[in-house]
């Protein structure tokens, strides 16, 4: 084998690949050709800045990967580097893989920026996020890309307590970046068989606070943002305003009207559900949104055009629930939000998730729009937020210790 | 006979099982053959004009059967007839309550 040095190596890289200037990219890149620029430079070197179309796939992986981000050998790749040397070599090593047209970027990132190019400096994880999102980053359907959008997103919870517990302590743990929470109530002892967010040291306490505290413990890249005050037509779209997807673990049904038809107003993802006893039900209602290619689905008017009578179902605090039910249909509905967030497969648009946790079944029954439906539906007859205490047959304007005194169907959760 | 799923909340009628099966050859006479042979759920389903409430939602199998003939439905003796109410418990208190 002929011994070369390294001047000669680069001598011979320079006879066999195509370079390019920084300005001479740019107006390529500007014209819409479709080139694939790949920045070879080591990690903390991208993200002190790259080329804006630039994909990064470092040196010591570019032949392993780089069918990942150009499968079409005879389509032109650029590749670069800092100083234009390295991207030189790797080029060489592109076209023994039988990349007909790779070019090589003359004097790198740093001509690029020399040339007063534009670049971007990118959002990426600490290096502790790194590994503390590590099992995430690596699927494929997550990716670092993932992991900042969760880390970028905004999740509200509706209640803090059975469904709300395993929902906020999954997606703070997911990385979720800023959580809302909305509840009035304090921690009772009785809370303690299902709401994992509280701990007997917090019995007394406000039930936003003891979740902020058990959040920050879980995951300190977590905002908490706490409303603790009841949610109502007053203040109910200048809270949902904020966030990108709303969890609803509410415990009656006037919050579950004024929730659905804030969150349609505003074109929120709503992930609903609901326990009694041994049985939970889950659904995504998705507002249409033709503007965004999102069709939609229904609403909860649509499956439940009126509530029923007060005192006619019967409540949890009256019934029960199995402490371990809400563990279940909350960590479902942790999981819808995750995939609205970051658009991943099948949300339950459109289906109605039922669990049976005493013979053990997960049934999913097909939930259609009513073009009837007074919100959602062709001929909408509710326009704005309304009275829902009066529309749920309950006396209104009650305080919340009245109210629960005087409606115990409306409040079967606790 | 179909097979009808019965919710929690309605399991006091059938002795606590989840599951019972009814002769009938449309949901609707599904409904009232289930009254017969557990008295006392007619009137947790339908109003007094046999009309379904509006916060109970049927299902042959997977479809909610107003997207089907709604009461006129025909039952096969294979088909599966879910009940399915409204439940409000999640034992959080964000709400005006």
């Amino acid at each position: 084998m002929k011994r070369l040095n390294r001047d000669q190596l680069l001598e011979l890289a320079r006879r066999e690949v195509q370079e390019i200037s920084p300005p001479e990219l740019e107006e390529r890149l500007a014209q819409g050709e479709d080139l694939t620029v790949i920045d070879i430079r080591e990690r903390d070197e991208f993200v002190q800045g790259h080329i804006p179309q630039a994909r990064f796939i470092p040196r010591g992986f570019l032949e392993l990967q780089v069918e990942q981000v150009q499968p079409d050998r005879s389509k032109p790749v650029v590749i670069y580097c800092a100083g234009g040397v390295r991207s030189l070599l790797a080029a060489r090593n592109l076209k023994e893989m039988g990349y007909e047209n790779v070019i090589s970027l003359v004097g790198g990132f740093n001509g690029w920026k020399n040339a007063g190019l534009p670049f971007t400096v990118p959002t990426v994880l600490t290096d502790e996020q790194r590994i503390r999102y590590s099992r995430h980053t690596m699927l494929p359907e997550m990716g670092e890309e993932g992991q900042i959008r969760l880390l970028e997103s905004k999740v509200l919870l509706i209640g803090a307590g059975g469904l709300g517990s395993p929902a906020a302590m999954y997606l703070a743990a997911a990385g979720v970046g800023t959580l809302g929470i909305v509840d009035f109530d304090t921690v009772d002892v009785s809370n303690l068989q299902r709401q994992l967010l509280h701990g007997h040291k917090d019995v007394g306490r406000p039930k936003v606070a003891s979740a902020a505290d058990r959040i920050q413990d879980i995951n300190p890249d977590v905002t908490v943002q706490a409303y603790q005050e009841p949610i109502t037509s007053a203040n109910a779209l200048a809270i949902i305003r904020e966030y990108d997807v709303v969890i609803n673990g509410s415990d009656n049904f006037p919050t579950r009207y004024l929730v659905n038809d804030a969150c349609h107003f505003l074109g929120k993802p709503l992930v609903d559900a609901s326990i009694f006893m041994f049985e939970g039900q889950v659904t995504v209602y998705q507002p249409a949104a033709p503007e965004r290619g999102i069709e939609g689905g229904p609403c909860y008017r649509c499956l439940y055009p009126d509530p029923p009578p007060p005192g006619e179902v019967p409540s949890c605090a009256e019934a029960g629930v199995l402490g371990v039910l809400p563990g279940i249909i909350g960590s479902v509905q942790a999981i819808e939000a995750i995939k609205l967030l970051l658009g991943l497969g099948e949300p339950l648009v459109g289906r109605l998730l039922l669990v049976d946790t005493l013979d053990m079944t997960f049934r999913t029954l097909k939930v259609q729009r009513d073009p009837g439906c007074p919100l959602c539906g062709d001929q909408p007859t509710v326009t704005e937020l309304i009275d829902y205490e009066q529309f749920c047959g309950l006396p209104s304007g009650l305080t919340s210790g009245q109210a629960n005194g005087a409606r115990q169907e409306a409040v079967p959760a606790r | 006979m179909a097979t009808v799923y019965i919710p929690t909340p309605l399991r006091r009628f059938t002795g606590g099982q989840s599951k019972v099966t009814v002769e009938a050859a449309t949901v609707g006479e599904l409904l009232q053959a289930l009254d017969r042979q557990y008295p006392g759920l007619a009137p947790r389903l339908m109003n007094g004009d046999g009309q379904l409430k509006r916060f109970i939602n049927v299902f042959l199998n997977d479809d909610e059967i107003r997207t089907l003939q709604g009461l006129e439905t025909p039952v096969s003796p294979q088909d599966r007839i879910s009940i399915v109410p409204a439940m409000a418990g999640g034992a959080g208190k964000g709400g005006q309550a």
